[in-house]
């Protein structure tokens, strides 16, 4: 039996947690509102005013139609670089995690430890040196060097890893290789079947993490054709008129955006994510303890 | 047989052992070459950037934002686990649920947010930045303001992640041991303090290690804030990384660059060689 508290200091507890509530998600219902309304709509009116589904579409359609049309420019800039770096990285993720689990080999601890070490050092810290890389290696400004990047993703090595360690008995393989089958057909056939929700989990932590990647692309993309949508969204608050005035003298013939346009363009970058995190809440709070809470 | 598998493991882990070589290990042996092929000797691009007018400014900027950061996170992840794990099951997942949300918006999107949040004529908190005295948007990104502006932001999409993984730690304590302490006579707020805080003590360890290596990294932040030419407080090498990308960039000196980009690699990496030998948070058997 739990004994009863005081009043007050739950009455403080709620208090400290709608704070946090606001803090957390306020922000996140104001740029969903802020395309409903116009920029001077956001300034007069409540900020959790709703404004109008028309405007909604004019902002849409403003924002779309930005400056020939690079934010679809980026969109798909963004799709190849993280859905190339995706493949990547789950081809190699896969059965390296398997190789590591459930084979034996010389190195396999060192590549253990390497592999943990690479995975919690902050990914920032190698940018400026893969920068100096790529350029000696005459891939600046091509694709690869943000897929191949991209694609070396130890953590999802470390979470294939942990999953085929902990959910495949050795003995099934030992039975698959008395039974005659050779070890890529016992990864082919018993270790792969089983592995889908490991590749999923795999996939969109690779994903995320190339998709909402600012600093790499800021060093290897120089040109408006190769931008990804993050850095996209940089140059739009170039052209956004509260917060750079002095770009636009009276007459210029530049299209200014407003804010709500800026927040229409946030949300258009943020989408896929977002839908994941809303979709597979479960299964990923599930792959964020395995790959920290494993012990 | 034991060849046979042998040759088996080499083949399943070789792509990834290549994509380490040449984008784990090749670019830093690259950039420790670079730093040490200076003209002016092998210690000159050191020499270089510590002498850099630059150099102690930006670490400058980025402890002052980690003393912010890490003491406030710490402070407040462990307390709204603690209060999240005294709710009801279905409750505390919704806070969760909507604490974790803004995780999803790592990158320049977080900071776009944080520019409308930060412009008192627009934010939903513009009342809090009246009250505080600021009442344009110049007014609340002034220099002095940076740190703490940053660490804000860095709360807002990372603790979150941290509340769930350590709700997660929290719902393995044994139940008997919750009710023993209970049936002792300890109400809930001793329990959270004697009970459940040491058993999550190593995941604020960890935490607390992992985002001392991250905070060193800073980059987007300033980056994208820098581009709402408004805050003209803010310069192009704010923050190491930012510096180390402008001597690149700016004067192509990817010699010093390379050897900036060195002292924070090996800060990262002795954090991460700490935590993978001697924390023993992961399993490697």
């Amino acid at each position: 039996m739990a004994l009863p508290r005081p009043h007050a200091i739950r009455f403080v507890g709620v208090g400290i947690l709608l704070f946090f509530t606001a803090f957390f998600f306020v922000p996140i219902i104001w740029l969903f509102l802020a395309p409903t309304k116009t920029d001077g709509q956001l300034l007069t009116e409540s900020p959790f005013a709703f404004g109008s589904l028309s405007t909604l579409g004019h902002t849409f359609h403003r924002i779309v139609t930005y400056d020939g049309d690079s934010l679809l420019i980026w969109l798909k800039n963004s799709a190849i670089y993280s859905f190339g770096g995706t493949a990547l990285a789950v081809l190699a993720a896969i059965p390296a995690g398997y190789g590591l689990a459930l084979t034996q080999f010389i190195g396999r601890r060192a590549l253990l430890s390497i592999t943990l070490v690479v995975m919690i050092m902050p990914a920032t810290a190698l940018v400026l040196p893969l920068f100096l890389e790529i350029n000696k290696l005459g891939l600046y400004g091509t694709i690869w060097s943000l897929i191949l990047p991209f694609g070396f993703f130890p953590f999802g090595v470390y979470l294939a890893y942990i999953y085929f360690s902990s959910t495949i008995p050795k003995d099934l393989l030992a039975a698959a290789r008395i039974d005659g089958a050779n070890e890529w057909g016992v990864f082919r056939h018993i270790a792969v079947p089983l592995a889908r929700p490991i590749i999923g989990l795999v996939a969109f932590f690779a994903f995320a993490a190339s998709w909402n990647n600012f600093f790499l692309p800021f060093v290897m993309t120089y040109d408006n054709s190769q931008y990804p949508i993050q850095i996209g969204l940089q140059q739009l608050i170039g052209s956004t008129a509260s917060f750079n005035p002095a770009n636009y003298s009276a007459g210029s013939s530049i299209v200014v955006l407003h804010r709500p346009d800026l927040a229409m363009a946030v949300i258009i970058a943020i989408a896929p994510v977002l839908l994941v995190f809303l979709f597979a809440q479960r299964t990923l709070v599930a792959g964020m303890l395995a790959g920290a809470t494993k012990e | 047989m034991v060849g046979s598998s042998r040759t088996a493991g080499y083949c399943f882990v070789a792509l990834y052992v290549a994509l380490l070589l040449l984008l784990g290990i090749a670019p830093v042996i690259y950039a420790i070459y670079l730093a040490l092929s200076n003209s002016g000797g092998p210690s000159a691009s050191f020499v270089d950037a510590f002498n850099d007018y630059r150099f102690v400014p930006a670490f400058e900027h980025i402890l002052e934002f980690m003393a912010l950061w890490l003491v406030s996170q710490t402070f407040l992840v462990v307390a709204l686990v603690l209060m999240l794990h005294n709710l009801a099951q279905r409750i505390g997942a919704v806070f969760r649920f909507l604490f974790y949300i803004p995780g999803a918006l790592a990158g320049a999107a977080s900071v776009v947010v944080w520019l409308f949040m930060l412009d008192p004529t627009a934010s939903p908190f513009g009342f809090i930045l009246h009250w505080l005295g600021y009442a344009q948007f110049d007014n609340t990104v002034a220099p002095g303001n940076l740190p703490a502006i940053f660490a804000i932001m860095a709360f807002w999409t990372g603790a979150g992640g941290w509340i769930v993984v350590m709700y997660g730690a929290l719902n393995n304590i044994p139940h008997e041991l919750i009710e023993a302490a209970q049936i002792d006579g300890s109400n809930a707020f001793q329990t959270a303090l004697r009970i459940k805080l040491p058993l999550i003590r190593k995941w604020v360890v960890y935490m607390l290690v992992l985002s001392f290596a991250g905070g060193t990294q800073l980059f987007v932040e300033p980056t994208v804030l820098g581009s709402a030419a408004l805050g003209v407080g803010i310069s192009k090498y704010w923050s190491p990384n930012q510096l180390a990308w402008f001597v690149a960039s700016e004067y192509d000196n990817f010699n010093e660059a390379a050897a900036i980009s060195l002292v924070l690699l090996v800060l990262g990496l002795m954090v991460a060689a700490v935590l993978v030998w001697r924390g023993r948070l992961f399993e490697v058997e």
